[in-house]
C-alpha cells in the first residue's frame, strides 16, 4: 500500500464544552456549541465546513446538527466505529479531494443520562438485544451484562498469565489523577489520589476497583480537519496528521472477545499500530507523548504492549510506580488526566494531543513534536500520530 | 455456591434465532451442543451461520459436547454496582474452556467466590432458573 494519507491533513480547530456531571442542556445544543467553538478556533467561517463525521454511537444526528449550524451545503458525511475512528474517514475524504474542511464531533450526556438499572429491566422485558451492541444471550443469563464485568474477565486472565498485580494497574489511575489535578478542565481537577487511596477503594467487579473505570461525564467536543497546505494560512499552529489507522481482528467482540486463542492482548490495537507506524515511518521510540484509551485502566497496560512501547506481558510493570508514564517520564501518557481523570468523552484524547503539539497543555511535554493517540481498546481500535 | 435470583426481577432471555436455535433447543433438553465443521473439524462458539475457516454455510453440524472443561477466567461481582440486578451479590461468572476448545461464559453451582480459581476442572449441569429459562452451569469434577 502507498502512503497516500501521510501528512495530507491537519487538525486546525478544537472546541470543547465544559466536562461535568450534569450539563443542564441537550446533546444537540452542546454539539452546536462545540462545533461553533472549533470553527472559530480554526479561524474559518461556518460556510467553509463541507463535511461532518461522527461515530455510530453518537446521539446527535448530523442532519439535525447541520440545520442548526446553518450549513447549507455539505458534501461529505460518515459514521464510523466507536472511538475516534471517524478521523480516518475525514482524512481519506480530504486526501481524495471530496471535501475541504471536515468537522468531527462527539456530544454525550454520559453522566446525567447514564443507563440506569431500569434500562436493564426494560431490556429484559422487551428482550431488547441491542442495549450493549453485542449478543447478550451467552452472557446476561449469567449476570455478565456490563462492559465492566466483561473487561474484568480479560484482566483476571492477564494477571494469571503474566503475574501482574492490582497495584501495578493502580498506578495508571494514580498518574491520571496527578495529571487531572493540574488541568482546570478535568472533572477531577485538584484532587490527586495516592496508590493507598486506590488500594483502599471499593472493589466492584473483582479483580477491579471502582477507580479502574473512567467516570461517565457530560460534554461535547469538535475537531476541524483540513488539508495540510491550507492549514498553514489559518489561525492556529496546525497539528499535522502524520498517520491515522483503524483495526479490527480475529473473533472480535466489544470487550468480550473470549473465543480468541489468547485473551490477554488486544490484536485490534496491534493491527492498528502496525499500520499507524508503517504509514508514519516512525517507531514507538520517536513518540514524545501518548494519549491511550483508559476507559478501563488495565487496558492501558495491554495497549502499551500492542503499541510496541514495551514487551508482551510487561505493560503492568511498565506502569508500576508511575515514573515512566507521568509528566517528565520516558513516555508521558494521558497528560490531560485522560478518561479516568479529565472525563470519559471520546475525542478528548485527540484534543489533548493537539494541545501538546500546540504547546498548550496543562501538563506540557518538552519538545512534543510527535504525539500518539490510541482509542477503542477492547473493541474496534483506531489511532493517529500528530506532528508539529 | 449456587447463584441466587432476586424474585420478580426479569432475567434477559436468550435471543433465539435461526442461527442459534439448535443450541438453545439442546439446552432445553439438557444437552450441551457445539457447532463443528464437517470439513475442517473445528469447533465454534458463539453459534454462527458460516465456518470462518472453510467459508461454507453447509458444513456446520451440531455435536454433543463432553461438557467437561476447566475454569479459564472468572470475575466476582461484589457490589450492586456493575452487577446484573436479577442476581444477588456476591456472585461469580466464569469463563469455562471446554475440552473441545470453545469457551463458554457461565456460573458455578458448588464453588464459592472465595474458592474459585483458574484451572479448576468442571463439568456441565443444567438448571431451571426463574422466568421459565433453562441454562447450563458448571460444577466441580475430579480431574
Amino acid at each position: 500500500m502507498t502512503q497516500t494519507i501521510r501528512d495530507k491533513a491537519a487538525i486546525v480547530g478544537i472546541g470543547v464544552t465544559e466536562l461535568s456531571r450534569d450539563s443542564g442542556r441537550t446533546e444537540w445544543k452542546m454539539a452546536c456549541q462545540c462545533v461553533k467553538a472549533a470553527v472559530d478556533d480554526a479561524g474559518l467561517k461556518m460556510e467553509d465546513i463541507d463535511g461532518m463525521v461522527k461515530d455510530i454511537s453518537d446521539p446527535v444526528d448530523a442532519l439535525y446538527l447541520q440545520k442548526c449550524l446553518g450549513i447549507d451545503n455539505l458534501l461529505f458525511a460518515s459514521d464510523s466505529h466507536w472511538g475516534t475512528s471517524p478521523l480516518l474517514s475525514a482524512v481519506t475524504a480530504i486526501a481524495a479531494g471530496v471535501a475541504n474542511n471536515i468537522v468531527y464531533y462527539r456530544s454525550v450526556n454520559g453522566s446525567s443520562k447514564r443507563k440506569m438499572i431500569s434500562d436493564f429491566r426494560a431490556a429484559a422485558e422487551t428482550r431488547d438485544d441491542s442495549l450493549d451492541m453485542i449478543r447478550h444471550d451467552f452472557y446476561s443469563p449469567f449476570g455478565l451484562i456490563t462492559a465492566d464485568g466483561r473487561v474484568a474477565m480479560l484482566v483476571r486472565r492477564y494477571m494469571h498469565e503474566y503475574g501482574a498485580k492490582k497495584d501495578q494497574f493502580g498506578w495508571i489511575t494514580v498518574v491520571a489523577s496527578e495529571h487531572a489535578a493540574k488541568n482546570p478542565r478535568a472533572v477531577f481537577y485538584d484532587s490527586a489520589i495516592t496508590i493507598d487511596d486506590y488500594l483502599k477503594s471499593k472493589v466492584t467487579v473483582e479483580p477491579l476497583h471502582a477507580l479502574d473505570y473512567a467516570p461517565e461525564v457530560d460534554g461535547a467536543l469538535a475537531i476541524v480537519i483540513t488539508a495540510s497546505e491550507r492549514a498553514k494560512s489559518l489561525k492556529q499552529r496546525p497539528a499535522i496528521i502524520l498517520s491515522v489507522a483503524q483495526g479490527t481482528a480475529t473473533e472480535g467482540q466489544v470487550f468480550s472477545s473470549y473465543s480468541r486463542p489468547e485473551i490477554t492482548g488486544l490484536p485490534e490495537t496491534k493491527l492498528m499500530a502496525q499500520e499507524l507506524f508503517r504509514v508514519a515511518s516512525v517507531t514507538p521510540k520517536d513518540i514524545k507523548v501518548a494519549q491511550l484509551d483508559d476507559s478501563y485502566a488495565p487496558l492501558v497496560a495491554m495497549q502499551l504492549e500492542e503499541l510496541g512501547f514495551c514487551g508482551r506481558g510487561e505493560g503492568a510493570a511498565f506502569c508500576e510506580g508511575g515514573n515512566r508514564i507521568r509528566l517528565g517520564g520516558q513516555l508521558p501518557i494521558n497528560t490531560s488526566g485522560g478518561f479516568l481523570g479529565e472525563g470519559y468523552i471520546y475525542g478528548t484524547h485527540v484534543v489533548e494531543a493537539v494541545r501538546q503539539i500546540r504547546g498548550a497543555s496543562a501538563n506540557q511535554v518538552d519538545k512534543a513534536d510527535l504525539a500518539l493517540v490510541a482509542s477503542g481498546a477492547g473493541g474496534p481500535a483506531d489511532g493517529l500520530i500528530l506532528r508539529t | 455456591m449456587a447463584v441466587e435470583y432476586v424474585p420478580g426481577y426479569p432475567i434477559m432471555k436468550p435471543f433465539v434465532d435461526l442461527d442459534n436455535q439448535e443450541f438453545w433447543d439442546g439446552v432445553n433438553r439438557h444437552e450441551l451442543l457445539l457447532q463443528r465443521c464437517r470439513d475442517c473439524a473445528e469447533y465454534y462458539h458463539i453459534p454462527r451461520p458460516m465456518c470462518p475457516h472453510c467459508r461454507s454455510t453447509d458444513t456446520l453440524e451440531w455435536v454433543q459436547s463432553s461438557g467437561k472443561g476447566h475454569i479459564y477466567s472468572y470475575v466476582n461481582f461484589t457490589t450492586d454496582r456493575m452487577a446484573y440486578p436479577a442476581l444477588k451479590v456476591p456472585y461469580t461468572v466464569v469463563l469455562v474452556e471446554l475440552d473441545e476448545g470453545p469457551r463458554l461464559t457461565s456460573n458455578l453451582v458448588d464453588i464459592t467466590p472465595e474458592e474459585v480459581s483458574i484451572g479448576i476442572p468442571v463439568e456441565v449441569v443444567f438448571e431451571e432458573i426463574p422466568d421459565g429459562i433453562t441454562i447450563y452451569k458448571f460444577k466441580r469434577r475430579e480431574a
